[in-house]
């Protein structure tokens, strides 16, 4: 009990934009308003071929509630601020980290090298450090998971570097 | 009942769904909604009915298999044995770990069993109801299942509220189904289909928990040993037979909600054993009530939670969403016509139910000790294989890697979204509920012609409405009470 004002009330003490609330408050506003702008980019319906409403309507009211209940959490935190967040660990930024060189190289080498690597990597930065539980997780594991889904349920993956040593 | 599930093909699924169903339970962070939904894509290679029974099946088993880390670790497996914890620990600390698994698994049965009779009486019924339902009675009432999702969920309404508006909010990416205009695709082709739920769900509940579990590296278990899985012994029984009941009603009740099912059953059935119970002290010490209020309740959620989502199309837990794709994936339209033209299907799924609660007390009770040596798999081993699943399987749909850069991006939302309160089960209904929850409002209006006010002619979706203004308040009601 005491340890959650304690975090309550330095998060009270901190500057408005770097509380927690504030940054909730301030990405979902942010992201709902482009959106929304965007929403007047959307085609129109001639009046002849509308049904009940045009099609930009719906998403337009669903980002006005999200925009309204958001400033309601907002003013609501004044009363009642969040506990603060424990700082997020390094592993957790690697591990944010595995998924972009997931992507790209998914996008630019092989799909399953992709994997691989990830998996390597966040074992690996999770704390594993015996040569084979990384081979089973990056190498082993994927290859059945790849002749499992290729084989059982006749799935094509993208073509890669090494996906391609396997199709031709 | 059991006629479509005697055939050895369905009775191997149900067994393989069982096992699973466990293994997925007993995994912390894991639980029948990521597996449901990693295991969708292989389901394709199976008939409808195969299908449905190996959902449901993981669905009932990884509901029960929660309470095995519970008891054992302190951890529930699944957020809806998170009330189980609260005796099953202590009482297992006090040398009765088998004791408190043997209550926990025979509570689950009754629960489950006793939920699947409300589904087979209750489901047909509601279903008869939704004959007189017209596109006006249905808006209202994916507007009622949100509001009760918002407000019994857990968690800050309010919250629960911007989730479930952002999930439907995605469902309209992509081509309007009414006058296929594109909507927020910015000129992506592969968004002009829309975003596909399996890339959502596994992205908010697989990908965000491994991130999650990044972050808690540094935790130690303590694990309790156990010898054996005892049978609760006649005082045992007479001690907690009501509470049984009493539990196995309340969970079949918020199951048929639409809500976190299990998870706020469980803690309505613990809070009421011990507001019943002769011994309300010994409630968080080990008291062994505590136990079966909490998961007999958990477990009868789960065919509660199947009511409205065959009788009606609207899913009433996390998982049942999954199931509701599952449904839909293979052509089966859930809802009235569902009962009147393939009986023998719902029969199937009625049965497998009702044998998977058989057969999850024969696995909890003989292999529990087994099945908890599975938390033994370490983290750094057991993640990245998950992974490696997720990718492939959420790849597999629509064999398209946006759809796996979707899971990526929605799993890292969803870290932040737990991480600042915000629960990501409304955000999966919203985005199952939003084709209807907006083409009813659509053809409603027609219907009106362009006329709101209508809507209040109509005494079933008046009464809807009604309902949901009352779950709004109800949150502030109780509040205030709390204050008082």
């Amino acid at each position: 009990m005491n340890n959650v004002q304690n975090k309550k009330r330095a998060n009270k003490s901190l500057p408005f934009f770097f509380k927690d609330e504030f940054k909730v408050f301030f990405v979902i506003i942010f992201f709902s308003t482009i959106l929304l702008i965007s929403t007047f980019t959307f085609d129109k319906v001639p009046p002849i071929l509308n049904r009940g409403i045009q099609p930009a309507t719906f998403p337009k009211g669903l980002l006005v509630l999200i925009m309204f209940l958001t400033t309601i959490i907002y003013y609501l935190s004044f009363k009642n601020p969040w506990k603060k967040e424990k700082k997020l660990p390094k592993p957790f930024f690697l591990t944010i980290l595995s998924f972009i060189l997931f992507v790209v190289i998914s996008k630019t080498l092989d799909f399953f090298l992709a994997i691989s690597v990830l998996s390597i990597f966040v074992s690996y930065n999770w704390g594993e450090r015996r040569v084979f539980y990384l081979l089973l997780v990056g190498i082993i594991f994927p290859l059945v998971v790849f002749i499992f889904f290729e084989m059982i349920l006749g799935l094509r993956f993208p073509p890669g570097i090494i996906t391609n040593l396997y199709y031709y | 009942m059991m006629a479509p599930l005697f055939s050895s093909k369905l009775l191997i699924v149900l067994l393989f769904g069982t096992l699973f169903g466990l293994i997925l339970g007993v995994l912390p962070g894991l639980g029948p909604t990521t597996g449901g939904a990693l295991i969708l894509p292989f389901t394709m290679t199976l008939d409808p009915l195969s299908a449905i029974v190996l959902l449901t099946s993981i669905y009932c088993a990884g509901t029960y298999g929660g309470a095995i880390t519970a008891v054992l670790i302190n951890t529930p497996g699944t957020p809806a044995a998170a009330a189980t914890c609260l005796d099953g620990y202590p009482l297992a600390q006090k040398g009765e770990a088998g004791r408190a698994l043997g209550m926990a698994t025979v509570s689950s049965t009754v629960g489950g069993i006793f939920s699947v009779i409300v589904l087979v009486f209750f489901a047909p019924v509601l279903a008869k109801l939704a004959y007189e339902f017209g596109q006006p009675e249905y808006f209202a009432l994916a507007i009622f299942g949100l509001t009760m999702l918002a407000s019994i969920g857990e968690g800050s309404p309010i919250k629960n509220l911007i989730a479930g508006a952002f999930g439907i909010l995605i469902s309209t990416i992509g081509k309007d189904f009414m006058t296929s205009i594109d909507r927020f695709t910015y000129g992506i082709n592969e968004l002009s289909v829309g975003i596909g739920f399996i890339p959502v769900v596994v992205g908010l509940f697989a990908i965000s928990e491994m991130l999650t579990q990044s972050t808690l590296l540094d935790q130690v278990f303590k694990r309790v040993a156990l010898k054996a899985v005892k049978l609760p012994s006649l005082d045992d029984y007479k001690k907690t037979w009501k509470t049984i009941l009493r539990s196995s009603g309340i969970g079949s009740f918020i199951g048929v909600l639409p809500a976190e099912g299990g998870t706020v059953a469980s803690l309505i059935g613990y809070s009421e054993a011990k507001r019943f119970s002769k011994e309300p002290e010994e409630f968080g010490k080990g008291s062994i009530e505590g136990i079966a209020g909490a998961e007999a309740a958990n477990n009868a959620a789960t065919g509660g939670a199947m009511v409205p989502t065959l009788a009606l199309g609207i899913p009433g837990s996390a998982t049942t969403a999954v199931i509701l794709t599952g449904l839909i994936i293979h052509g089966v339209r859930p809802g009235p016509d569902l009962f009147r033209e393939q009986p023998d299907f719902l029969y199937g799924i009625f049965g497998a139910m009702l044998i998977a609660n058989v057969l999850f007390f024969i696995f909890g009770f003989f292999g529990a000790k087994l099945f908890a040596r599975i938390t033994l798999v370490p983290n750094k081993i057991l993640w990245p294989m998950i992974f490696a699943v997720s990718v492939c399987g959420t790849y597999s749909l629509s064999q398209s890697i946006i759809d796996v850069w979707i899971m990526l991006f929605f799993g890292v939302l969803g870290f932040f979204m737990r991480r600042f309160g915000f629960s990501v089960v409304p955000v999966i209904i919203g985005l199952i509920l939003g084709e209807l929850v907006e083409g009813t409002l659509r053809q409603s209006l027609v219907i009106f012609d362009g006329n709101w006010l209508m809507f209040l002619t109509r005494p079933i979706a008046l009464t809807f409405f009604i309902l949901s203004l009352i779950a709004l308040a109800f949150p502030l009601l109780r509040t205030k009470k709390q204050k008082n």
